[in-house]
């Protein structure tokens, strides 16, 4: 019989250690996937964020290394400037990108950085056991908020990919979601897309992945996702917010 | 009467800071301190504080917020560890050269890289020379009743300096205790009244805080902020005896264990000190005249006392839960310091335990002592910086 499902090589035969209905290990295998089908894996550095996907390194099948919270896009900024035939991608939540480190993604995003970012938003700190995040909805709950979110002292959720789609230097920012069969092929299309454009060298490309955090938001998996669709999509509606070049994606089958 | 509980080391902490109910609190979660910032944030939810909390974005954006609360004249606070005390660094130093009583908990952690989540004291250690007070606290009761004081100390009106309170990240902070807690009005007595010394928005008073200053004038600047810290020891001092009045436990500069007729000597600080007294207590029932130093106020360091304290014995060890790269453990140079002004002094030996988590255990402390004995003997020391409980 022909097998035709198997785990990617740019994944190790390890299993994952997330939580039940964590969208981590879901958006680690796509990314791998991306990886085995251009063929990269031997080009692939990526950057670990701080958080839950710090141990990246335990899963991913290919060099990692592991950088201070919030300053991936930076870190990936100069191993890309020192190793530009390299593919580069940062793997961060949304406490590493959208608040400690939202000068570094700015930053790189504005220089046009030709670097990857996998943007995993579930609206909460879900490491350090689920405070209010800046991308936090407006009344959600968090150990931080315990009576909700009041947007007049806490802000606002923080919508990450329609700020830096304002941004000339980036190239390619989209919003998907790991939510449903079809969000995730869609997904899987965004990360291979993002790598693509940085193969080309067109530039600064973001994926962000609305992704479930059942134990810290206390639902089940299957109400998380629930949650996920009807709260969460609402504030962070999904699709491209920026592509540079759109009806320009003839691949270039040499470069790969 | 006293509250008898059983309680972690940072809900300990929060408590303290539910009693002083300060005016501003910046918050942002770092292991091992996520779950005090966490307890306290509650209080301000449930309305049990009138606390202004602001959910910031960093570190480096709490200690700035901390700048700014305490330079309109407020009682701010805030906590961190790690990584979190690492990102305040260029903020400390505004603190302190400000004079800000900001009083900010520190539960020791390890700092990147690798990255480790678990207790040494790299963090606090990297803060040293950075103008705030430390005070260092072995257990939830001391973490308790040092945060109490720090804010006494921090706002005491000859200095008015930021203080830094240390307890050991999970060992203390996420470990239950028993724990005396004093009573709501007792320790609003004993804070009193948060007195604003040259806040901003006295508009018949304009100021400015941290203008230029050039070389005509940054030495003496400095100069003075060293007088300040000298005037320290005496406030700690009055303000623990002050306290011992209420809360009946009796702080000093450091705590001096059976060091009295001593012979040798561990000079070690936090968590770590209540292994070694059990193990010292071993030792004395052998015979052998051991004791323990556990220092207490590590900035600004009491370097005569601690000779005072330490030069009649023939060995001491000091065990540094920290390291400086290609130098001895940051308390061995402390300690050395102090003991090189006496003529006659202990042969001293640094040995590094305990980074990133590892177990101290009684059998260290009892390896050390018996070091410790046998160097007393000889009066020979064979190596001076060794790391202890490594897997070799």
């Amino acid at each position: 019989m022909k097998k035709i499902f198997k785990r990617p090589i740019s994944l190790k035969q390890v299993p994952f250690r997330f939580c039940p209905g964590c969208g981590h290990s879901l958006i680690h295998r796509l990314i791998a996937e991306c990886i085995d089908n251009l063929g990269i894996r031997e080009r692939v550095v990526g950057i670990a964020p701080v958080g839950c996907a710090v141990f990246a390194y335990d899963y991913f099948n290919f060099d990692i290394l592991e950088a201070p919270h919030g300053r991936p896009p930076a870190t990936a900024t100069g191993l890309k400037r020192a190793m530009p035939d390299r593919i580069i991608f940062t793997y961060q939540g949304d406490g590493d990108l959208a608040a400690i480190g939202t000068a570094e993604i700015i930053h790189a995003a504005n220089r046009g950085e030709n670097i990857s970012v996998f943007f995993v938003n579930n609206a909460t700190y879900g490491m350090t056991g689920g405070q209010m995040a800046p991308t936090t909805l407006p009344g959600q709950k968090t150990t931080t908020t315990p009576s909700g979110r009041n947007t007049k002292t806490a802000g606002f959720p923080l919508r990450v990919s329609e700020l830096l789609s304002t941004i000339e230097g980036a190239s390619y920012i989209v919003r998907t979601s790991v939510d449903s069969y079809k969000n995730l092929i869609n997904t899987k299309r965004a990360i291979e897309k993002s790598f693509r454009y940085q193969i080309e060298e067109r530039g600064f490309s973001l994926v962000e992945i609305l992704s479930p955090c059942p134990v810290d938001w206390g639902f089940t998996p299957k109400d998380s996702i629930i949650w996920l669709r009807k709260e969460m999509m609402s504030v962070y509606p999904l699709g491209t917010l920026k592509d540079k070049f759109k009806g320009k994606n003839k691949w270039k089958k040499e470069l790969l | 009467m006293a509250r008898i509980l059983a309680v972690s080391g940072n809900e300990a902490v929060a408590e303290a800071l539910r009693q002083v109910n300060p005016d501003v609190c910046a918050a942002y979660p770092i292991t091992p301190q996520t779950e005090l910032m966490q307890r306290f944030a509650s209080f301000v939810s449930d309305g049990i504080v009138d606390t202004e909390l602001i959910l910031v974005e960093s570190e480096h954006s709490a200690m700035s917020t901390c700048i700014g609360a305490s330079a309109g004249g407020g009682r701010v606070v805030t906590a961190t560890s790690s990584q979190g005390l690492a990102l305040m660094w260029e903020m400390l130093y505004i603190a302190s050269g400000l004079r800000l009583p900001i009083v900010m908990p520190v539960v020791n952690r390890s700092l990147s890289a690798p990255i480790n989540i678990h207790c040494d004291h790299s963090d606090a250690m990297g803060a040293r020379d950075s103008g705030w007070i430390q005070l260092w606290s072995e257990n939830a009761q001391e973490a308790y009743d040092n945060t109490l004081q720090a804010f006494r100390i921090a706002e005491h009106m000859d200095i008015r300096l930021p203080v830094i309170v240390c307890m050991d990240g999970f060992i203390i902070g996420h470990s239950i205790q028993r724990i005396e807690y004093l009573e709501d009005e007792e320790v609003k007595k004993f804070v009193g009244e948060f007195k604003p010394l040259n806040p901003l928005l006295d508009i018949d008073n304009p100021k400015s805080y941290g203008p230029l200053i050039l070389p005509d004038l940054y030495h003496e600047y400095k100069r003075a902020q060293h007088e300040v810290m000298t005037k320290v020891k005496d406030i700690v001092l009055d303000v623990a005896e002050e306290f011992e009045k209420i809360g009946g436990r009796r702080y000093g500069l450091f705590e001096a264990y059976r060091l009295d007729d001593a012979e040798t000597a561990l000079v070690i600080l936090n968590s770590a000190a209540g292994t070694s007294k059990d193990v010292i207590d071993e030792f004395r029932e052998r015979g052998i005249m051991a004791g323990l130093l556990k220092p207490r106020l590590f900035r600004p360091f009491p370097y005569e006392e601690v000779a005072n304290a330490l030069k009649h014995l023939k060995a001491i060890c000091v065990l540094d839960r920290a390291d400086s790269f290609g130098g001895y453990g940051p308390l061995f140079m402390e300690v050395s310091s102090a003991l090189y002004q006496v003529r006659e002094r202990p042969r001293m030996i640094n040995k590094i335990y305990g980074l990133g988590g590892r177990d101290y255990l009684p059998q260290h402390a009892e390896q050390v002592l018996s070091e410790l004995v046998e160097i007393a003997k000889t009066d020979k020391v064979e190596i001076i910086k060794e790391y202890i409980g490594v897997r070799e």
